[in-house]
């Protein structure tokens, strides 16, 4: 079952990449904006399939990545402290800070803690009232609502011992900084489908009309992607440039509003850093002020923390698509996964990480991971 | 690739099929099946969903509802992606009582 399965996806991908040649009459940037999506890309050698006119960029959407040095050094600078519990999905222990990891910390008798979702940090809120527990609340749309839910829970129920450490960034900020770049080179983007699942996608419909670049709302399956890639080829061969959504079996136009509609209570827009990037105004979440007692940068006083990149690394140019992970000297040499310079190789939905998982430091052009 | 017990991908939803329901503190939480693997999850954000029905869970909230063939697929992909980590996180099980640690 599972191989005549496989086998028609592979028929079906053969289709979409033939329609995709036979329409295309010149080159195409398209960025994928999603790590997901960047990820299973280099998994299946899906930029591999396509003609080499298009040329498929990897985007800025990989939120362990993007979270700036110094809030991981807020994070250690919490975690050190030992009245508190520092909670945070299993993905942020092992991006190194300035001086160690959280795993690091946690060897040396730091409370760190995995949990699978926000509302466990309630759970040991509650069983640890001597203590302060806070959760690492990173990511994307797609986290915002669960972090949401926590605090607005604690509020309501009087849990004081709980708070979050925010660095929520938003896609379509980052879309619009990508676009008015002078560098820029992309012409057309896969929007990323589970961010839009939650928020809609009425929000890049501005961005693409202004921009004059065709947006398409895209899986991250395989065949998704490449369908995703002949939409933005045919919109962009015809000169139109429109939002689209190839992903319509798991979005709407309007998203989830329940989850929207949390979000907007609990956070509001501020101005957010970019690891790599640099800072982008209005481009992500912080707590309104009505929920200060749960904001953990406030209530341990660590915002002053600032610090900087090493020199050597590209990444966020990586981020923009203006180079590739190739383009760097340090790529595969002095850093790695376990030694990672930067944003994009310190998660595995990082361009540079990826890249590095299917062997690419390993000679450019040539991949055996073929669809 | 280096990787850790409980290590979550914060990118991409995991779908799964709803067991049954419960109240948590007030809120709407369901048994859900991943595979072999049952969590919880909370289902306040998609109060439409019932039991037998697929959704896609991110970091232990449903986002939206799936069909099963949808869910189906989308699970064996994120397994070959080896992205399924994040069910492997530990299980906080409430304390009766104060709760206080040992």
């Amino acid at each position: 079952m599972k191989y005549v399965d496989e086998y028609r996806s592979e028929q079906l991908a053969r289709n979409v990449t033939e329609e995709i040649r036979r329409i295309q009459t010149r080159p195409w940037v398209i960025m994928e904006v999603c790590g997901g999506q960047t990820h299973s890309i280099v998994k299946h050698g899906l930029d591999y399939l396509l003609p080499p006119a298009i040329e498929l960029v990897h985007g800025p959407g990989c939120p362990v990545c993007v979270t700036p040095l110094e809030m991981i050094d807020k994070a250690h600078a919490i975690a050190r402290r030992p009245d508190v519990i520092f909670c945070s999905f299993g993905d942020m222990l092992r991006v190194p800070g300035s001086e160690e990891d959280l795993f690091a910390l946690k060897s040396r008798g730091a409370d760190v803690r995995i949990v699978y979702s926000p509302l466990d940090c309630l759970k040991i809120a509650r069983g640890n009232p001597d203590k302060k527990v806070v959760f690492f609340a990173v990511g994307f749309e797609t986290t915002a609502p669960a972090n949401a839910m926590a605090v607005w829970r604690a509020r309501q129920e009087g849990i004081k011992n709980f708070s979050i450490l925010v660095s929520h960034v938003l896609v379509p900020p980052a879309i619009a900084a990508i676009l008015q770049s002078p560098q820029n080179r992309v012409q057309g983007f896969l929007g990323p489908g589970h961010v839009c699942a939650i928020m809609g996608y009425h929000e890049y419909e501005a961005i693409s009309a202004r921009y004059r670049v065709p947006i398409v709302v895209t899986g991250f399956e395989p065949l998704d992607i490449l369908e995703g890639t002949l939409m933005t080829v045919r919109q962009l061969e015809a000169g139109r440039a429109e939002v689209e959504n190839q992903y319509a079996r798991a979005v709407e136009r309007e998203g989830n509003r329940p989850a929207q509609t949390l979000v907007a209570e609990v956070f509001e827009i501020s101005d957010r850093k970019w690891r790599g990037v640099g800072s982008i105004p209005k481009s992500g979440f912080r707590l309104r002020y009505e929920f200060r007692d749960h904001d953990a940068e406030r209530l341990f006083e660590v915002e002053e923390i600032d610090t900087r990149e090493p020199a050597i690394c590209i990444s966020g140019q990586i981020l923009k698509g203006i180079k590739k992970p190739h383009d760097c000297p340090a790529f595969g040499m002095l850093c790695t996964p376990q030694t990672p310079l930067g944003a994009t190789m310190v998660s595995a939905e990082g361009a540079c990480a990826a890249y590095y998982a299917y062997g690419r430091h390993l000679k450019t052009g040539e991949n055996s991971h073929a669809f | 690739m280096q990787s850790c017990k409980g290590e979550a991908n914060v990118c991409l939803g995991i779908p799964g099929k709803i067991l049954k329901f419960y109240d948590s503190q007030g809120l709407r939480m369901a048994k859900v099946q991943f595979g072999g693997i049952v969590r919880e999850a909370c289902l306040q954000y998609v109060p439409e969903a019932g039991t037998g029905d697929y959704v896609v869970v991110h970091v232990g909230f449903a986002i939206s509802k799936v069909n099963e063939e949808e869910a189906t697929r989308t699970y064996r992909l994120l397994e070959e992606m080896g992205q399924l980590t994040e069910l492997a996180a530990p299980e906080i099980v409430e304390k009766p009582g104060n709760g206080r640690s040992p």
